[in-house]
């Protein structure tokens, strides 16, 4: 396990608070007035999202650039 | 941005304006280009540079006058370019090529041309192209005229033969032995118009008006004569003592023009300015440019070799203007030069749907003003960059992401935690405020706190401290709201104050307050240094050898700058200057937001300053020292020499980052409040409680995502305090939004607190509540 920000291998992450494993449902997601439906890992009872890493600054990045210079 | 501004603006980058030669040829052949093409070896090219502009370029190549050679810039730097040698070299060296015929639709009107002179070779050349039906009268049993008289050895008569047998392919009819006003008057000719080429003659003329020198009246823009659809040109004109070639050409040519116009019913002078020589506004330094000798052909009667001709070529200098580009890395990254740039800028502001491609353009400016010093028009790209971002903001066309941080950070400067603005303990007003900036006090704050007591100690009269943001960020953001609010604020607070004299210790800082505060007397520090001498007991260093980086928002306070030379000579150093020093200092990066927007172009502009000298270098801005060192360069502030010990470690220190930043800030406050008037800062609430365990790796992670320790403190006090957070193993993930940016936090509770192990953010939102 490095400080480099990668999870603990092999392992998924579960709410805190339900005890369940995150599971892939449909998340809104919104920037400068507009609105994109995607697919993410949530919590199935209390809806708390997971973003990893590489979605935050990988293609939302992209979207958030393009979306601000339109 | 209106098109009235754009023009104005563009027109002050001369950048497009033609070189010297091309300017000062009667037909403005594109001389460097047509250079460009020779020096690279491609004859054929460089001969259809100069066909585009010449017809009969076999005959004109060879016997040209070119007046173009005397204007040429290399003429400074080793002796003026060959350019009528090359180009006759060109046009008997490149593959023979027949003029392309123009498959342009004929038109109805016809055109008489009198007189097979070069002129009227043109005029019929050039209206043939245009579709008229065109006839030649020449007295002579061939065409040419005078050039027959230049000598075989100068101009085969073969080649005139060749050269103007394409008038023929052009559909142009020949009437020789046919002499207008002999065999035929100018009354009988029945075409549309008639252009005369006749040489100094009037014979059979004298139905035109004639001038005061008895020949034919010829109005030199129009080349109209009395006669309506009469123009005439060449030696009519001039006369025939002076037989200019080129000018023949371009006499031809500017006639046909006008009886294009004419017979188009066109107006005869509209936009004709630019035609024959004239000076062009075009700025070529030569500064550097070593001087190379012309070269000279082995065989002066064959003229250059092809060799020769190349290597001649490449003393061609392309003249270019660029200066701006030349001194500037952002001007040049963009891969152009300022009227390009304007007019990409002014697109970005009219158009209504699509991509805003010249957002980053606008935004990566330093705003720093190098551009304009060293503009032969002064043209100050930041000043339109500066304004585009002020209309983006108000258009709501800014992009949020490119300066929210630094606005958040001036908001933490003028907040709770830092902002103090007050006099002498126990007083109300005060003679001086000392106002050190948010820059010093984040990067250096135990200097801020003796250069205070220095103040209060030396200075007549009472001293009050007035920490805060001068506002530089919002203005560099186009926020004139946030920018107009502080500035009311400080006014206010000067006023409350009792008017003191404001010392800055900032360049920016300085530059604001002296450009929107007026009538308020303000002052740098380096001028109190200079004034009332160092404190006591300050060490010198011997000799000490430094670079001065002036500030790029000084660089117009020549008394400044030469106060921070006299506050270093008289701290023993030996000053160097920099070719870019004073008043054409360059920015650090920071200047404009530049790092915020483009970080990458940033560390290129910090990188060639720091690479200009390999002498340690001292700046008076404590961003612009930071900046420097965060590089790898060593560098001080000139409060290091002043109050620092080990300046070699000094000079080494590495930035101290955002987070850093924010937290000497209100330590500084903190540390003042108590020592001066004996107050208290009020004890820390909330998140500010949560402490972390944070390793140089994640500190960097962090610095390099804008992500502050107090965001990281946010998300971990939300997360414990309502449990929304994800678990794996013994690790947490949390997110929280604060204010417009979500961070997202990976962390494990500590011995004391929390370790942090990674941190992320996003700007978009995502929706919905988590359900408790």
């Amino acid at each position: 396990m490095s400080d480099g920000g990668k999870s603990p291998a092999g392992e998924v992450w579960q709410c805190f608070k339900c005890r369940i494993p995150m599971a892939a449902g449909k998340v809104t997601i919104t920037y400068l007035s507009s609105e994109f439906p995607v697919e993410l890992l949530k919590c199935p009872q209390c809806g708390l999202v997971f973003v990893p890493q590489e979605l935050a600054m990988g293609k939302m990045l992209e979207v958030e650039k393009a979306l601000e210079d339109k | 941005m209106d098109q009235k501004e754009l023009r104005l603006l563009e027109d002050r980058c001369i950048q497009e304006n033609p070189p010297a030669c091309t300017a000062t040829c009667p037909v403005h052949v594109d001389v460097r280009s047509f250079l460009a093409e020779m020096a690279r070896g491609n004859i054929d090219g460089a001969y259809a540079v100069y066909r585009k502009t010449i017809p009969f370029a076999g005959i004109v190549g060879r016997v040209c006058d070119h007046p173009c050679q005397a204007a040429c810039k290399r003429g400074e730097a080793g002796g003026t370019i060959a350019i009528a040698a090359l180009e006759r070299a060109c046009v008997q060296l490149a593959a023979p090529k027949t003029a392309k015929v123009p498959a342009l639709q004929k038109k109805d009107q016809c055109v008489a041309v009198a007189g097979g002179g070069l002129s009227g070779l043109v005029a019929a050349f050039d209206l043939a192209a245009k579709g008229y039906g065109v006839t030649v009268f020449e007295a002579e049993g061939r065409l040419g005229g005078r050039l027959w008289h230049l000598g075989e050895d100068v101009l085969p008569g073969q080649v005139i033969l060749e050269e103007t047998a394409s008038l023929e392919r052009l559909g142009v009819r020949l009437q020789l032995g046919t002499a207008v006003g002999r065999d035929v008057s100018l009354p009988e000719l029945d075409f549309d118009a008639v252009y005369l080429g006749l040489g100094e003659t009037v014979k059979g003329l004298e139905s035109l008006e004639l001038d005061d020198r008895g020949r034919v009246a010829i109005d030199p823009l129009t080349f109209a004569t009395s006669f309506r659809g009469v123009f005439a040109g060449g030696s009519m004109l001039t006369g025939e003592t002076v037989f200019s070639i080129i000018g023949s050409v371009s006499h031809g040519r500017r006639a046909a023009v006008s009886i294009d116009r004419y017979v188009q019913g066109a107006s005869l002078t509209a936009s004709r300015d630019r035609e024959g020589p004239y000076v062009t506004r075009l700025f070529t330094s030569i500064q550097g440019v070593e001087p190379l000798p012309v070269v000279s052909p082995r065989n002066p009667e064959q003229g250059y070799t092809r060799e020769e001709a190349v290597s001649e070529a490449q003393r061609c200098l392309q003249c270019q203007c660029l200066e701006c580009v030349k001194a500037c890395e952002y001007l040049a990254s963009y891969r152009g030069y300022p009227k390009r740039y304007i007019r990409e800028i002014y697109n970005n502001e009219s158009m209504v749907k699509g991509q805003h491609t010249a957002n980053g353009l606008i935004n990566s400016c330093s705003l720093c003003g190098l551009c304009a010093e060293v503009c032969p028009n002064g043209l100050d790209m930041g000043e339109v960059c500066k304004t585009a971002r002020g209309s983006m903001v108000q258009k709501g066309k800014m992009p949020p992401s490119v300066h929210d941080f630094a606005l958040r950070d001036m908001e933490f400067s003028n907040g709770n935690k830092f902002a103090l603005v007050k006099a002498e303990p126990g007083q109300h007003s005060c003679a001086h405020l000392f106002f050190p900036g948010c820059q010093l006090s984040g990067s250096s704050p135990e200097y801020v706190a003796k250069a205070y007591a220095y103040l209060r100690e030396g200075l007549t009269g009472r001293v009050g401290l007035g920490l805060r943001c001068c506002g530089a960020p919002a203005e560099w953001a186009g926020r004139s709201d946030l920018f107009r609010e502080g500035l009311y604020e400080i006014r206010h607070q000067w006023h409350e104050l009792g008017q003191p004299r404001i010392i800055t210790a900032c360049s920016s800082c300085y530059a604001v307050f002296k450009q929107n505060l007026p009538g308020v007397d303000i002052v740098s520090l380096w001028e109190i240094y200079d004034q009332i001498g160092l404190p006591e007991g300050t060490l010198t260093h011997d000799g000490y050898r430094v670079a001065v980086h002036d500030a790029c928002a000084t660089r117009h306070e020549s008394h400044i700058q030469a106060s921070v030379r006299h506050v270093l000579e008289r701290l023993g150093c030996r000053v160097e200057e920099l070719a870019y020093g004073r008043g054409m200092t360059e920015c650090c990066g920071f200047g404009g937001l530049m790092s915020f927007a483009n970080p990458g172009l940033a560390a290129k502009v910090i990188d060639r300053r720091a690479g200009e000298s390999g002498t340690d270098y001292v700046a008076y801005c404590a961003m612009c020292r930071d900046r420097l060192a965060s590089r790898g360069k060593p560098a001080l502030h000139i409060l290091d020499l002043i109050y620092g010990r080990a300046t070699e470690s000094l000079a080494l220190r590495p930035d101290p980052g955002y987070s850093q930043r924010h937290e000497n800030r209100a330590r500084l406050k903190a540390r003042l409040l108590k020592e001066v008037w004996g107050e208290k800062v009020a004890d820390p609430t909330g998140f500010e409680n949560v402490k972390l365990e944070i390793s140089g790796e994640i500190k960097t992670v962090m610095e390099n995502r804008l992500i502050l320790v107090e965001d990281v403190q946010k998300v971990i006090e939300y997360a414990e305090r309502t449990g929304n957070k994800l678990v794996n193993q013994d690790r947490f993930l949390a997110y929280f939004k604060p204010v417009s940016v979500t961070y997202w936090v990976e962390y494990a509770p500590a011995e004391e607190g929390f370790r942090v192990y990674n941190a992320y953010s996003h700007r978009m939102e995502i929706a919905g509540e988590v359900q408790r």
